[in-house]
């Protein structure tokens, strides 16, 4: 049985504006998953309603086994973390350390548990040196990585990151992949929003495309990205190295700069396995 | 064309804070031409676009050694509201942007302009331009604060665009937006460079910026390390040390140098990652 199940799940909000339309979808205990499309195709309410932010008006959310239904959001938390878009919608301490220590304080853990979990979180995030700062004197880009921290602290089995892409520079999206793979190492299930499609083909193994309230494709990586009717449907564009391989016709399937250069090389005449050896 | 925009030696440092955000910066921008700024998180790219406006050192004070001349004249000496007219500003962040006294997007946008003694009846027709050049027209009667943060970027674009300034100084107006939303930006600032308006736009999305912008000016720990030529610039693969991203048509450039595959020059943009890649591609076939 999948950890995660969506059946056929649709959300209204209060005032009746649908944003989420008879959607299904399964993810497996340790799945590494990218959600893709535009603004306003309901992949934000999507996932809030995976940790009981929301709860289906139709359908049913399926969490290990229980419905989310009848859970409080407190209770499904402690299961599935949410990182927000915008960290001024979760940070609310003075410092990065008492922001991060909030969650695991708050789940009654063990005193030692507590410091080993933030410990964590504050070194896999690179906010250590930060840990006596106001999360306000720190540039929005940064204060993103306080809030993955304190999702990170609480140990959760599902970890949900909504667009962390969003005005990182070139290190913060470099330590965004080395969080995703460490905490992937570890067998943590994520769900991951962004608009950053190089970033998604770099380290996702998964993703689910939504447009228009529902979901029009789920597959591996090279599936979506060379699927053109799918990414029109979604207003997507394939990666810049796909680009250039469909451009000069070497593959159906290139979705990483690696690839890219391998198949390129193999194309000049040049054996690139021989590269290697010298 | 002439200068509109110089640094003179400028060093800036916020109040209470010993290490300057901008040092001994000097440069020139000319009129109608698209500037882009990058250098990683923290390296002064908003400071430097708070000095273009004025807002540093009139609104953040701290202290500003050096000059920032406007049509040649100290940003210092400017009257309140001057540089107003003559600048377009942005912000980083839109909630910054959004003058929190109005209840619709509409007489959000037209608010500046009512500030500026613009006439009613021209009011109305610039503010449906521009909500639909930033595909805003459907929100026209929502609430600025109930809209998500893509909106609110659209939202702060179209108030700058409508007030129609000579000189645009943009800040990260994209970092929210989805890929459709982002091309939307940059197809906005071609039409204001084909206005001959200035632009410096502070991006992260490089690749946009190989292909749209004209200069790039770069940053690191407040100081320029490069300005000028975008070519030479967005393809030296020494820049990613210094925490600049370059376009990936660059790295894979550099990558297949590095493989031996001997390239004219290194792309920067799909075009010429077409031509000079397929170029290679057709040789080492042949051979």
């Amino acid at each position: 049985m999948p950890y995660i199940e969506l059946k056929d799940v649709s959300f209204a909000y209060p005032g009746g504006f649908l944003a989420v339309d008879g959607v299904s979808f399964s993810i497996e205990k340790g799945e590494n998953v990218a959600i893709v499309g535009q603004n306003g195709a309901g992949k934000t309410t999507t996932v809030k309603l995976l940790n009981a932010l929301h709860y289906p008006t139709a359908g049913d959310v399926v969490i290990g086994g229980e419905s989310t239904k009848g859970r409080t959001t407190a209770q499904v938390s402690r299961t599935v973390g949410y990182v927000f878009q915008n960290p001024d919608d979760q940070i609310f301490h003075s410092t990065v350390y008492s922001e991060v220590e909030f969650g695991p304080r708050m789940m009654k853990l063990p005193e030692k548990q507590i410091k080993e979990q933030v410990d964590y979180a504050l070194k896999i995030t690179g906010m250590k040196r930060f840990r006596e700062e106001n999360p306000y004197n720190l540039p929005l880009s940064v204060r993103k990585f306080v809030t993955i921290a304190a999702i990170i602290a609480m140990d959760c089995d599902v970890m949900i990151f909504d667009e962390p892409t969003a005005g990182q520079d070139f290190n913060g999206n470099k330590r965004l992949s080395r969080i995703i793979s460490e905490l992937s190492g570890r067998g943590k299930t994520l769900i991951t929003i962004s608009h950053d499609m190089v970033f998604v083909a770099d380290n996702f193994s998964r993703v689910i495309v939504m447009s228009n309230k529902k979901v029009i494709w789920d597959g591996k990586p090279e599936e979506v990205f060379w699927n053109m009717p799918v990414l029109e449907e979604a207003m997507l564009k394939q990666p810049y190295v796909s680009r250039i391989c469909n451009a000069l016709g070497l593959s159906g399937s290139v979705t990483r700069m690696d690839d890219a250069v391998e198949i390129i090389a193999k194309a000049c005449g040049k054996n690139t396995s021989e590269d290697l050896e010298a | 064309m002439g200068t509109v925009i110089e640094f003179a030696n400028v060093t800036y440092n916020y109040p209470l804070t010993k290490r300057p955000a901008i040092k001994n910066l000097s440069l020139k921008i000319e009129e109608g031409k698209f500037y882009g700024v990058i250098g990683a998180n923290g390296s002064g790219k908003t400071t430097l676009c708070a000095l273009i406006r004025g807002f540093a050192p009139s609104f953040y004070q701290g202290k500003l050694e050096g000059k920032v001349l406007i049509d040649g004249k100290p940003t210092t000496e400017y009257g309140p509201g001057e540089l107003a007219l003559r600048i377009g500003y942005a912000f980083q962040n839109p909630f910054n942007q959004i003058s929190g006294v109005k209840d619709t997007v509409f007489e959000e946008i037209a608010f500046g302009l009512e500030n500026f003694g613009v006439p009613f009846e021209e009011i109305e027709d610039r503010v449906v331009d521009v909500m639909r050049l930033t595909k805003i027209e459907q929100l026209a009667m929502k609430n600025p604060f109930e809209m998500s943060g893509g909106q609110q970027q659209r939202l702060a674009l179209a108030s700058v665009l409508a007030l129609n300034p000579g000189i645009f100084v943009i800040d990260e107006p994209t970092s929210q937006l989805d890929p459709e939303g982002t091309e939307s930006v940059f197809e906005i600032i071609e039409m204001l460079k084909a206005q001959k308006r200035t632009v410096v736009l502070v991006e992260h999305k490089v690749d946009l910026l190989a292909e749209f912008a004209d200069e790039m000016i770069v940053l690191k720990g407040g100081e320029l390390i490069r300005f000028g030529d975008k070519q030479e610039i967005l393809s030296d693969i020494s820049l990613e040390e210094k925490g600049v991203q370059l376009p990936q048509y660059a790295v894979l450039g550099n990558k297949l140098i590095n493989k031996g595959i001997a390239l004219d020059y290194i792309p920067i943009t799909e075009k010429q990652a077409v031509e000079v890649i397929g170029k290679a591609v057709r040789q080492g076939g042949a051979s």
